[in-house]
Formats: structure tokens, sequence, C-alpha cells
């Protein structure tokens, strides 16, 4: 597995750059895997990155979609509850794209 | 997603037959599975110094064990009437993406190895020594082939290539050198009971939170059940329906048709996975690992009917596999099946696809739609390869088209079928079924989805339709994926159970 150099650390990723050690995430890794994706993070970015790491540690997974769009929504107001503005944050699609740079392993499936 | 850039093809009027482009897609290369993903599933990960042998000797058992895959290596005479109809090869241009030609890649092996002219005369009959060089041609083709059948309904032999690329992956797995995407699933539907990995809590609390939404929505408290013992319909269903959008619209169509119609039913979280990913890597024993699943359930619930919803190749293993797989069907009377055909009620198809039981139900009058609620909607129905091709609905011949365009029609006023040659039998595969829709094959996802993409922009410029439904989780993710490359917008994209939901009236509490 490749290794990457983030502000001075060494870190393990997968062949598509995912943190293999989740419990090694920090903010600084957050970031690097942000410029990887070409996200400028911004408030509502780190909204969805710290939800999704809240719910992973509460059920070892990613949330779906909807359980996502509902609880962004309750913290920005109900015009962003929903998958539009998901995807202007993270255009490849807030489920892979967000899990990568809040160090989540990469939802697999028929999604 | 650091995806190497490619051209997306350009959109004409027609499919066209595109001109060889020799190599055009041989960097493409599908990630492999690592070591524990391959221990789990019982095969090595590298190539051991054995390899050939082992080729050899899985070549041979799985000859004397399939006789269709000998059959289909002997029987091509090369007469080029598959060469057109693949959408890899209509995509990209790469002769190897011809039917015949992924064939013979496997078949100039066969021939040199299990031939008495291809042992004495290979170069006479195109016979090939196997080496690393085709063993990596294999890799890479058989992940550019989602076994969608298409050329063998042109085939004068019936030639199923998709048998032949579910052989060359059992090989390369029986070698080392396994696809990560489908084995870590295969991994994840064994261990934790579906493809995504989503645990019975996290289960518990997506199910909750929809049951909400759709009383928000409706005022009506109708439920989604998990695990209910007693349960007249066990409900199985792909776990893209749990998780993503537009999956989970049909989710709660199934949930309210059920609501609606008084059946008792429930999901099960040993078995909240339709999907059987064993299909497209061509073991037997793990389809059927994964299959007894829905087996275990069904016996554990005491359902009466086991009903499957919105999932293309799992409807396949169900309608063709289940019963000798698992003794799920109709009339197995041998031991192992005694017991669970015994519990099942036989005035039913069993399995039963939800599109069946929902038309029945509209039919009879025992559920009560208005198609106008769709009035917004001009719609289109993509065939999933699975269903249209190695599968039947309901009692007639042709059911698996009939049965979704008649419920569509039922529940839309505006309907336009894709030309001829593009539906049906015929349809075109969207592009990311049997294994391929991972983003490691992005660009042969885009590119295989252009016939498709050709066709719904016919009727979109002729009939303005703004909406394409079909019953396949992989057809929906591979779609709101891909068909905005080509200009489209992915709210096009949803299930037919997606329009059912809009349309389905349900009686509010008193």
């Amino acid at each position: 597995m490749p290794m990457v150099d983030i502000a001075g650390k060494e870190y393990e990723v997968d062949e598509e750059g995912y943190l293999i050690d989740l419990s090694q995430w920090n903010e600084d890794v957050g970031k690097f895997m942000a410029v990887e994706e070409k996200v400028e993070m911004t408030d509502g970015h780190w909204e969805v990155v710290n939800f999704l790491r809240e719910y992973y540690a509460e059920y070892q997974i990613a949330p779906a979609v909807r359980v996502l769009t509902k609880a962004i929504g309750k913290k920005l107001g109900a015009d962003k509850g929903n998958n539009k503005y998901l995807y202007e944050l993270f255009p490849y699609g807030p489920a892979k794209q967000a899990c990568k740079i809040a160090g989540l392993p990469k939802p697999t499936g028929c999604i | 997603m650091a995806v190497a850039k490619f051209d997306i093809p350009e959109m004409k009027d027609d499919i066209e037959i595109p001109k060889l482009r020799e190599g055009a897609m041989s960097h493409i290369k599908s990630f492999p599975a690592p070591e524990k993903v391959q221990d789990f599933m019982g095969y090595p990960h590298e190539l051991g110094e054995d390899w050939k042998e082992r080729a050899i000797d899985k070549m041979g058992e799985l000859l004397g064990k399939y006789r269709s895959l000998k059959v289909f290596l002997d029987a091509c005479v090369h007469c080029g009437a598959c060469t057109d109809k693949c959408h890899y090869y209509l995509g990209t241009s790469d002769p190897k993406n011809m039917p015949v030609a992924r064939q013979d890649l496997m078949r100039q092996v066969y021939r040199r190895y299990f031939t008495t002219a291809g042992k004495l005369f290979p170069k006479l009959v195109g016979a090939k020594d196997l080496t690393q060089d085709i063993l990596g041609d294999w890799y890479n083709y058989y992940h550019q082939c989602s076994e969608c059948r298409r050329c063998s309904v042109y085939c004068p032999y019936g030639i199923d290539t998709a048998e032949i690329t579910m052989a060359g992956r059992e090989i390369l797995n029986h070698v080392g050198m396994g696809q990560k995407y489908s084995n870590e699933i295969l991994g994840k539907v064994q261990k934790i009971g579906n493809n995504l990995g989503l645990p019975g809590p996290a289960l518990i609390d997506t199910l909750e939170g929809l049951e909400e939404d759709i009383e928000a929505d409706t005022g009506v408290a109708v439920k989604i059940p998990l695990d209910v013992k007693g349960a007249e319909v066990l409900f199985i269903t792909p776990s893209a329906d749990y998780f993503a959008e537009p999956h989970v619209e049909s989710l709660m169509g199934y949930a309210k048709v059920f609501h609606a119609a008084g059946i008792s039913w429930t999901m099960s979280s040993h078995a909240s996975e339709a999907g059987n990913f064993g299909l497209f890597n061509g073991n037997y024993e793990t389809m059927r690992a994964v299959a007894m699943r829905i087996r275990d359930a069904a016996l554990e619930l005491g359902c009466k009917r086991i009903v499957v919803g919105e999932c293309g190749h799992a409807w396949r293993v169900a309608y063709s596999f289940w019963n000798t797989l698992t003794g799920i069907g109709y009339g197995a009377d041998d031991p192992f099946s005694v017991e669970l055909q015994k519990q099942l009620d036989h005035n039913y198809p069993q399995p039963q696809h939800i599109c069946e039981l929902t038309n029945d139900l509209i039919k009879s009058g025992k559920i009560k739609v208005d198609p106008s609620l769709n009035d917004d909607l001009v719609v289109t129905y993509h065939d999933s390869c699975n269903v249209a091709r190695a599968s039947r609905m309901g009692t007639e011949p042709g059911g698996q088209f009939i049965i979704p365009r008649e419920l569509i029609k039922s529940v839309v006023n505006n309907y336009h079928d894709m030309a001829d040659g593009t539906i049906g039998e015929a349809t075109f595969c969207c592009g990311g079924g049997g294994g391929v829709l991972t983003d490691d094959l992005l660009e042969v996802r885009v590119k295989g989805a252009l016939p498709r993409a050709t066709a719904l922009n016919n009727v979109v410029k002729e009939h303005k339709v703004n909406f394409m439904a079909m019953i396949c989780a992989i057809c929906k993710a591979q779609f709101t994926k891909v068909l905005p490359m080509y200009g489209f917008d992915m709210s096009m994209v949803g299930g037919v159970h997606q329009l059912v939901s809009k349309a389905i009236k349900l009686e509010k509490a008193e």
C-alpha cells in the first residue's frame, strides 16, 4: 500500500488514496485529502465531514445519503438538506468524496 | 477521485459502428484484490510458481463441469454476427471488446491444451501457450464485459460470452488475480449481510428515518419492518435501496404498496441484500453461499412468500438459480428443500418479482393509483440486461418486458419506448453491470453507456422524455454517475417503484 507524507507524518492509504487506519485521522489529513480531491473546504464541508465521522463512530458505516441530507438540513437549514446541496459541496458524490476527506473507508456496492 | 482523464465519446444521432482502434482500452486495469480479501474467499493473492498448472487445471475442471463452456469454445465459426453488438465495443472501438475476440482470448488457450489439433499443430488452429501476457489480457478484458448477454441474442449458435467471462474470472481468482471491487463485496455480504457492509443498528436507524420521511410526506404511518417473525412476505432487495439516491425512493414505494394492500411483510437483517456477486465471479459455491442467507432467513422468519425488489442480477439468480441452489421455487422435492417447500404458499410464484406483485394489485383494484400525480414526467423504460435476457416474469413468455411496462403505464400518463433494437431482448446494458460498477473502471463505464445514452437522447428529442425508469440498483447507480457526462440531468434516472410511490393512494388513519 502507498504511503503519503502529511505535515511531516507518514500515513498509509489505499490505491485511491483512502486512509487505511481511520484512527490516524486529523484535520491535516482531511485538508490534504480535500486538496487531492480539488475540494475547497468551507464550514459547510466541515459540517458534513464531522457528521460523517460522528455517525461512523456510532454505526461503523457511513450514513445513507438520506440520513446525511436530513442531518445537514437540521444543522444548516432546510434549504441545505438536499442532495443538490451535497453535490455542490462534493461534486464527485457526497458518499465517496466526503468519506475520503473524513478518513472513512469508501462505501462500495451498487451505489 | 483522482481518475485518469479520458475523452467522453460524442453522442451521434444513431448508434454507429466505430472504426477499429487496436489497444484503445489496453491500459485499463481494475484494482486487484488485496491479500485479506482473497484470503477470505479462499483464493491466493499473487501468482505462485505453479500458476500455469493451476490455471489449466481449473480450466479443465470448468470444462468438465459446465458443458456449455466447452460447446461455446468449440462452436464459434467466426461469422462475425456478434462483432458490433457489444456496447463496450461500440463505445471504445477496441477490437478486443468484440464478443468473438473476448471469447478468443480463452479459446486460443483452450485449443492449445484441450484439443488434438491445437496440441499437435497450434499455429494452424490459432492455439497459443498460456503466458502471463495472455493472463493480463484476460484480467483486462474480462473486466470490460458486463455479462449482459446481448451478443448471445445475435449469435447463430447462441454462444454466451458471459459464461466465458465468468469462467475467465474464476480461473483468474484461482491463480491469485482477483478483482478488488467484486471480491471485497462478496466478503461483506457474507460477513455483515449486505454488499454495503451496513450493520444491523445502522440498518434500523436508516429504515426508521425513511418511515419518518414517508409519514411527513403523506401523513400515513407506513412501516418498513425488519426481522418480523411470521410475516407473510420476506422481501429481499439490494442494499443500495437503503443507502443511495434515487434507489431509496423505490424502497419507500415498495413499503407503500405492502401497506396499501394490507400485506404483512418483513425484511431480514441476516439477508439484507438481494445482490449476489457470486454470479459475476462464476463461482457456484460462492453464489450458493450468498443465496443460502435468503433461504435461512425465510426458514427462521417463517415467511410464506419471497418477493424480490428492483435488482437485475438478483432477479436472474432468484428466478433462474434459487430452485437448484437453495430449494426456493416450484416443486423441488429433494429432502433439502422439503421443509421450505411446505412452508411456502404455492398459490404465488416463488420467488415473485415486486413488479408482478404490484401490477397484479393494481389490476385487481386492491390498491388505487392516480397516474396524474406523475403528469410532470414523460417516461421511458430501460430493460435491465439480466431481467431481459436471463429470466422471466409472470406466466407468459416476454412477461419480463410486458409487466414492468404495464405497471409504469398504470401509474403515468406519458410513456414512450426507446427505439426497437435497443430495448426488450435487444436492450443495451447500462455499462456498469457484472462487477464493472467501480471507479477504477469509470472509463469503461462511461464509454459502454454510449449506445443507451444515444437511444435515450432520441426519445428526449422526439418526445421530451424526462425520466428513464428501471428495475436494477446497478443501472440506477451507473446512470446517475455517467449520464450527466453526456449532458443529462441525474434526476432523470429512477426506479419503477419511484413512480408507483408518487401515484399510489394511501388511506389516512381516522
